[in-house]
């Protein structure tokens, strides 16, 4: 098969799914909605990994590095000579690896949901959307040029937000469905400017070309530095706005106050869009860029490290405190991300140097993994007590066996537990902190520790502490078709780590031989153990040690659950000083000026019209003398006047 | 006897026309208004015969309009007088000033 359409068709096919269900599902198709979406991406996923394949073992390599290939390009606008938007193909190790990763969580979701979402009103629905975001979502990740993956982001932003408010009959699930719009919008049209720019100053959108562009010394570079407003060249601005997009979408802070809310939709929604494929958009859009930002633009790929680095700190702080799970499940995604962003931010271009870059997209890959396992077992616990809430909870480990022992392995994979996957991409991107940014690597190897605490707090919180008192009929652990996907995604979890990210993904597309060094090894699994064993103390049977704790440091605690107050600072900026100064303003002048002027016209043509109008009384003879008049001026006008 | 000249034909045709358009401003009855409206046309026949005659003797392009304007006179007259029926049949007057519903 031709290889363009060959990867065309990954995408394609969801869409397809997406416009058959979203067309015929409510009518025709309401039972077999589900099978055919399923049906669909698994050919999605089984040919994205047939492409892994080729691409990772029989052509992508040439000379010894993992080249960049467009094997389908389409002109679709052309502004001028040279400058177009392009549809087509970028096939290059990060592209493939994503590739691979939105198939398969979403297939996994596509599984899980034929039992968790089965007697939906809207269940045909359900699955046209999740086909419209994993279509969006894969065609962002294989966008070659800079238009094109900002058309795909809106996509995923707007399936994003289809799939949020899905309960639409729940106010606030449609607050945040609306949050998450109103907020990723905002980033973009950052994203929106920095394209602008970064398309300007090189003169072309497509990646490649951009990027040798402003990456090799020339005149298009130079011409790209020269440009400065307020103090830093064009490019540098572009790269900053760019990431203001990518920091948006990945939660970063202070953007993050919309993925919180965005745990209303349906759970199977969260794992694939909120943990595994949408929020890491952001961290690949700076990986796509990345020679630009670290060669070109090294400021601002310090900005980068350094939102990464607090976000991650701040995330984990608040998810010790609260107690949805489905929030600290978010809360811990924000954190992981964090951590990518940050690896990206401490990494530079080429050879060893790039261990970070490497590192971040190891952590995506693995991260992908156990997070998307821990959502859906948190939707299988949620499915079985109908609440969210980890008071609720308790003692399910013999109620939820397959649950448990999947969820257990997806904790010790966050928290870095070797063998377990997440411990290899961690180490990866903390020994990277460690050679290029301390301060960094302190952050993090703090929030590592703080990460295993808040996973266990979770995990002991739900399947131990206290007794659970089953009420009402035995229920069971759901379907064959919600374990299917806990089972191969716990696999996933606790196997990825041997995968040797190195040899496949690189800055530069050589090899880049990961080893292990137990010294260092050694100290961030001690914390992570630490970490596990405070939670194992504090809420592995049911005490008072955790209430006598958060009452001993209770204005700390009191803050980290209110979020540190960011939202009530968003409330306080958008409510107080924009309404306020703006919006007021403005609506006055809207109604009183521009309002104004409108009606002024309206109102005095009605005033000219009422006297006017009096001309046609009705009298014959009146009439008459307007016509004699008339005659008599145009007679003096034509005799004496205009000769 | 005096031979009557141009100017005493124009002078009783100037003075036709305004006691046309006298009686057509002043009168409310319909019917005198149509009378004064006949007034008008025929000054205007008798400017026709007046400049025909004393300015080109040899042509008949005068009297054939001032034929025509008798025809067009006859037809409007008919029609006007209709008209003045059917307003005396519904408003039981032919007084202008009675008719006066069609304004703004």
């Amino acid at each position: 098969m031709n290889l363009g359409l060959q990867i065309a068709l990954i995408p394609l096919l969801p869409l397809a799914g997406f416009v058959l269900l979203g067309l015929f599902g409510r009518k025709y198709l309401k039972k077999s909605s589900g099978i055919i979406g399923t049906i669909l991406l698994l050919a999605s996923t089984v040919l994205a990994l047939y492409t892994a394949y080729e691409y990772f073992f029989v052509y992508g390599k040439v000379a010894g590095a993992y080249q960049k290939f467009v094997p389908l390009s389409y002109t679709w606008l052309e502004f001028s000579k040279g400058v177009s938007i392009d549809m087509g193909i970028l096939l290059d190790p990060i592209s493939v690896m994503m590739l691979v990763v939105v198939t398969f969580v979403s297939l996994m979701v596509h599984i899980y949901s034929l039992g968790y979402m089965k007697g939906e009103e809207r269940f045909p629905t359900y699955y046209s959307f999740l086909g419209l975001f994993t279509f969006s979502m894969l065609g962002l990740v294989i966008s070659s040029n800079l238009f094109q993956i900002y058309i795909f982001w809106e996509l995923v932003g707007v399936s994003s937000f289809l799939l949020i408010g899905y309960y639409y009959n729940k106010p606030s699930a449609v607050a945040a469905c609306k949050k998450a719009f109103i907020v990723t919008r905002f980033a973009d049209l950052g994203f929106l400017i920095g394209i602008l720019i970064l398309s300007y100053s090189s003169g072309t959108l497509d990646f490649n070309t951009l990027i040798s562009t402003l990456t090799s010394s020339g005149t298009g570079q130079a011409k790209a530095v020269a440009s400065t407003f307020l103090g830093a060249s064009a490019v540098t601005w572009g790269a900053a706005l760019v990431f203001i997009g990518g920091a948006g979408k990945s939660a970063m802070f202070p953007l993050h106050i919309w993925l919180p809310d965005a745990m209303e939709g349906p759970t199977p929604v969260s794992a694939l869009i909120h943990a595994a494929t949408m929020v890491v958009a952001g961290v690949f859009l700076v990986a796509r860029l990345f020679p630009v930002f670290s060669i070109t633009t090294p400021g601002v790929l310090e900005i980068v490290g350094w939102v990464g680095a607090i976000s991650a700190i701040i995330a984990a702080i608040i998810a010790c405190t609260q107690t949805d799970i489905k929030r600290v499940l978010a809360y811990s995604t924000m954190s992981q991300i964090g951590f990518m962003m940050f690896a990206l931010g401490v990494s530079k271009y080429g050879g060893e140097a790039g261990l970070g870059y490497t590192a971040s997209m190891f952590h995506l890959f693995t991260h992908a993994m156990f997070k998307a396992l821990l959502f859906l077992g948190a939707g299988a616990v949620i499915h079985y007590i109908h609440s969210n809430e980890m008071k609720d909870m308790g003692g399910l480990r013999k109620y939820l066996p397959i649950t448990h022992i999947t969820f257990l392995i997806a904790c010790l994979a966050i928290a870095g537990v070797p063998p377990f996957a997440g411990f290899f991409s961690k180490e990866e991107i903390l020994l990277a902190a460690y050679h290029n940014n301390p301060a960094i690597y302190w952050i993090a190897l703090f929030t590592s520790g703080l990460t295993a605490f808040y996973m266990f707090r979770l995990y002991f919180s739900i399947f131990w502490n206290k007794e659970h008192h089953p009420h009402g009929e035995k229920q069971s652990e759901g379907g064959f078709s919600m374990m299917i996907p806990l089972i191969l995604l716990a696999i996933g979890a606790a196997a990825a780590g041997f995968i040797p990210f190195g040899k496949y993904v690189s800055t530069d597309g050589t090899v880049l031989e990961s080893h292990f060094d137990l010294q260092f090894s050694a100290l961030p699994v001690a914390v992570g153990l630490a970490g596990i064993f405070i939670a194992m103390w504090l809420y592995r049977k049911e005490s008072e040690r955790p209430g006598k704790l958060t009452a001993s440091i209770y204005s700390i605690y009191k803050t980290a659950y209110n979020k540190f107050y960011i939202d009530e600072i968003y409330t306080f900026i958008t409510k107080k000083i924009i309404f306020n100064l703006i919006g007021k303003p403005a609506a006055w002048f809207d109604k009183n000026v521009v309002d104004g002027l409108v009606n002024l016209t309206g109102k005095a043509t009605a005033e000219v019209s009422e006297d006017i109008k009096k001309v046609q009384s009705g009298k014959v003879q009146q009439y008459a003398i307007y016509f004699l008049v008339g005659v008599i001026g145009l007679a003096v006008l034509f005799i004496y006047i205009w000769k | 006897m005096m031979q009557p000249g141009l100017y005493h034909l124009l002078f009783i045709s100037a003075a036709l026309f305004f006691i046309g358009i006298y009686g057509f401003f002043t009168r409310r009855n319909l019917i005198t208004m149509l009378m004064s409206i006949e007034l008008i046309l025929n000054s205007v026949n008798l400017n026709f015969i007046a400049f025909n005659k004393y300015l080109w003797p040899h042509k008949m392009d005068g009297l054939f309009f001032t034929v025509f304007i008798i025809a067009i006179a006859a037809a409007e007259a008919a029609v006007a007088i209709a008209i003045i029926i059917n307003l005396y049949r519904s408003h039981n007057s032919i007084d202008v000033e009675n008719a006066e519903e069609l304004k703004y």
